[in-house]
């Protein structure tokens, strides 16, 4: 296998941990000002990803870091051509890291109510605009032979690639739900079962419509697998739905978080061996061969990651074990 | 052409704003290991408030240096395009590094230090604010291997109108990143020491807890007496690697139009850039020789001869980066660092004489002082990086082809502004909460032990 499809694989891999990962710190956030009705309340929520939620951001940071090194073309014609998206995607990400940090620092209401509307925003806007994000990829925006972008902000936004942010809007909501009914108890937890099986329809429903929709915006379905991969998702969040109900949460999780695996799969699958489809000339899309670094680089990135990917999952797990139990009122500290 | 000005101002902004925040983390992250280590030996309960009361001070700042950094991994790619596709293969290996290698470590670790008071033992707890200061160095040094790149490139060839790696294991010894990381790391720890020894200073002025802040003060003088004199030492040979490897970037920081043999140090001079000459200047004779090859007779290059040399290998155009701010802030730098060691110096001779306690003068001089180091690392990149234009990367690319071509400059106008307001509203925000968990200084540890597990905790919530 060469190189750059295998650093297009990584990358996929990547995506895969930061979307099921920060998919439900970015779902917690959603539901902060929803599940929790007072400060005591919201400072649970916050505290059961309290432990994670940066390490899970690095997943993007290392994803963007492998984009430069391994495809620098992509890295730059994505990052200057969706510029603004972008640049509303650092700003959440800036406000929503420092306001976890700041909001438990000042007693003052407004001063907590302030920093948990930014947790709450932060969360909100890279959960849509990374829907919106790669269904752009997929649909093909407009790129010119010299692989510059020529469209504006406008351009990124259509009812498809709305959907799309839609979808993983509600579906890292619901993530985030399902982890709540692992990590609390009481009448917070009551509150996140019914928040996960009102959210499971409407994911579904946004799923099913983004399924429908990449019929005709897309070519994603003129490769068998990716077709079925995609259907998958669905047929795993469909799963979840029952399993919430019938009161399995630790399943449902493990099925909307494959619901999240499959779809981006299929994205990426979908996309190969292009990373960025041109909508004005086929020829002109990005591919893993015109994108990509030297193969030299690559063999150095390759036997980099391969060494310390494995490390990294390993502490990570190790986290989980760690900080495994329930948080609770009980647990906050006065 | 207007949208590269914005573009190299939003570069400026952001990236000085991030550096406000790193080197207190490099640095600070050492001295919390330190005390919390102390703490475990020894289980004195001062050193597990002291950690404590540190510790909330660096998480404080952590926050900021990571929010800002994402800003930064993202920043090639949306404002200088061309120099993503230029530099990539070879630039964003050591990127994507280090957040493999190290900001991973660093989060992740972090999230456990803060959240595992109670559910690690003493030792694996320390160990793991240890894993977190290793880390944040780890990160320093990729990033700073990337950046030498850009100052000094080496293992490379140019291929397919691109920079391509030929040789990985070059670009992490480059020359230039042995006195790069060192300065830069000995830079935080600097300030760390620093704003151990100010905010301390502001406690023992007003007599408020003296021995829990007499023994923060002694861990952050002795890091401060250690990175600052071996900081001078640092630059002082990276001074001299300079001379050959970037002979404008520092001839400029002399202000040295003409070649001179034996040439003199400037102190003080003004500068007159349009006839490309000095004025009115205070100079030491012999020194410059002296700092640029060890030799009192030696003959250093002035910036006319190197502009005409660099005419003969890349073409007509102007090789002179600005040299007024380059000469102040350099000589800015210098100050601020000796004055560090000054007073390093006297700190310590007060203390050994068991009188810092009662010289309100000299506290308040420390105090003002957390500042200074700010200001020399600000002045130091300030140097680093306008002292390579017109270069982006020494002479292989200029700036003026590395910005983005689909980035109107309306955008990045926008995105400058708003980077500016969140920016400053952050720094408020960052200044409130440091001022006030400085003011209300270390906090009881509570007696009960089972609640004392819970409170210990209570550093993020």
């Amino acid at each position: 296998m060469d190189l750059n499809i295998l650093w297009f694989l990584l990358i996929g891999v990547l995506f895969i941990g930061y979307f099921f990962l920060e998919g439900f710190d970015y779902g917690v956030g959603v539901l902060l000002p929803f599940l929790g009705k007072n400060d005591q309340e919201r400072r649970v929520l916050i505290n059961t990803i309290g432990p994670f939620w940066d390490g899970n951001e690095v997943w993007l940071l290392t994803a963007g870091g492998a984009i430069f090194a391994a495809f620098p073309n992509w890295y730059a014609t994505l990052f200057s051509g969706f510029y603004m998206a972008l640049f509303l995607m650092l700003l959440a990400l800036i406000v929503r890291g420092v306001a976890f940090e700041f909001r438990s620092q000042d007693e003052r209401p407004a001063w907590r109510n302030f920093w948990d509307i930014m947790i709450f925003v932060g969360s909100l806007i890279p959960a849509l605009l990374w829907g919106v994000a790669i269904t752009n990829l997929l649909r093909g925006v407009p790129i010119a032979a010299n692989m510059q972008y020529t469209g504006s902000f406008w351009t990124l936004l259509s009812p498809y690639t709305l959907v799309g942010g839609l979808a993983t809007l509600l579906i890292f909501t619901l993530h985030g739900a399902i982890f709540l009914t692992l990590k609390t108890e009481g009448q917070q937890l009551a509150g996140a079962r019914r928040a996960a099986s009102v959210l499971s329809i409407l994911a579904a429903l946004a799923l099913l419509l983004l399924i429908i929709l990449s019929y005709s915006n897309t070519d994603l379905f003129t490769k068998l697998g990716a077709g079925i991969v995609f259907w998958a998702a669905l047929v795993t969040l469909l799963l979840a739905c029952w399993l919430i109900r019938a009161g399995k949460s630790g399943w449902a999780f493990v099925m909307n978080g494959l619901t999240i695996v499959f779809a981006t799969v299929a994205i990426f699958w979908g996309l190969f061996p292009r990373v960025m489809v041109s909508s004005l000339n086929p020829l002109w899309s990005l591919t893993v061969s015109n994108a990509s670094s030297s193969p030299y680089t690559l063999k150095v990135m390759t036997i980099v990651a391969l060494t310390l990917v494995p490390v990294v999952l390993l502490y990570q797990a190790w986290t989980y074990w760690v900080f495994r139990k329930r948080v609770t009122v009980k647990d906050l500290k006065y | 052409m207007e949208a590269l000005i914005l573009a190299r101002l939003q570069f400026a902004a952001t990236s000085s704003y991030h550096f406000l925040f790193v080197p207190l983390t490099l640095g600070l992250s050492v001295l919390v290991a330190v005390m919390e280590t102390i703490y475990v030996r020894t289980g004195n309960d001062i050193y597990k408030k002291m950690t404590l009361f540190w510790g909330k001070l660096f998480l404080i700042n952590f926050a900021m240096g990571v929010v800002t950094g994402i800003v930064q991994e993202f920043h090639f790619g949306m404002n200088w395009s061309e120099y993503s596709r230029f530099v990539g293969d070879i630039f964003g290996a050591p990127l994507a590094v280090e957040a493999l290698a190290a900001f991973f470590l660093e989060s992740t670790l972090l999230g456990v230090w803060v959240f595992g008071w109670d559910r690690l033992s003493k030792s694996l707890h320390a160990a793991a604010i240890w894993l977190v200061a290793f880390a944040s160095t780890l990160s320093a040094f990729w990033i700073l291997a990337a950046n030498s790149f850009m100052q000094e490139p080496v293992g490379y060839i140019i291929r397919n109108g691109r920079a391509e790696m030929t040789n990985f294991f070059a670009l992490l010894t480059n020359p230039h990143v042995f006195y790069q990381f060192p300065h830069t790391v000995l830079g935080g720890y600097a300030t760390a020491a620093f704003f151990v020894m100010g905010v301390s200073a502001y406690h023992l002025l007003r007599k408020n807890q003296a021995e829990f802040f007499l023994r923060s003060f002694r861990i952050g003088l002795t890091m401060g007496l250690i990175g600052t004199i071996l900081l001078v030492g640092v630059g002082h040979f990276q001074g001299q690697h300079l001379v050959n490897s970037q002979p404008m970037k520092m001839a400029a920081a002399e202000a040295l139009w003409e070649n001179e043999a034996p040439a003199p140090l400037n102190l003080i001079t003004l500068i007159d850039v349009k006839n490309q000459t000095n004025h009115s200047t205070i100079q030491l004779p012999a020194l410059g020789s002296f700092l640029a090859h060890n030799s009192f007779t030696s003959e250093v290059k002035g910036l006319k001869e190197i502009q005409a040399e660099y005419e003969t290998t890349y073409g007509p155009g102007n090789y002179i980066p600005p040299v007024t701010p380059l000469f102040w802030s350099f000589r800015l730098m210098v100050a601020a660092g000796l004055w560090m060691i000054l007073i390093s110096l006297y700190s310590l001779y007060l203390l050994r004489k068991g009188q810092l306690a009662a010289r309100p003068r000299t506290l308040k001089a420390l105090l003002w002082s957390i500042p200074l180091p700010y200001i020399a690392n600000i002045c130091g990149w300030f140097m680093a990086e306008t002292g390579r234009q017109p270069w982006i990367v020494q002479g292989l690319q200029k700036v003026n082809e590395a910005v983005s071509p689909a980035v109107s400059a309306g955008a990045v106008l926008t995105t400058l502004i708003a980077f500016t307001l969140i920016y400053g509203v952050l720094a408020v925000a960052d200044l409130y909460l440091l001022t006030k968990a400085i003011k209300r200084g270390p906090q009881e540890l509570p007696t009960d032990k089972p609640l004392a597990s819970k409170k210990e905790a209570s550093l993020w919530t």
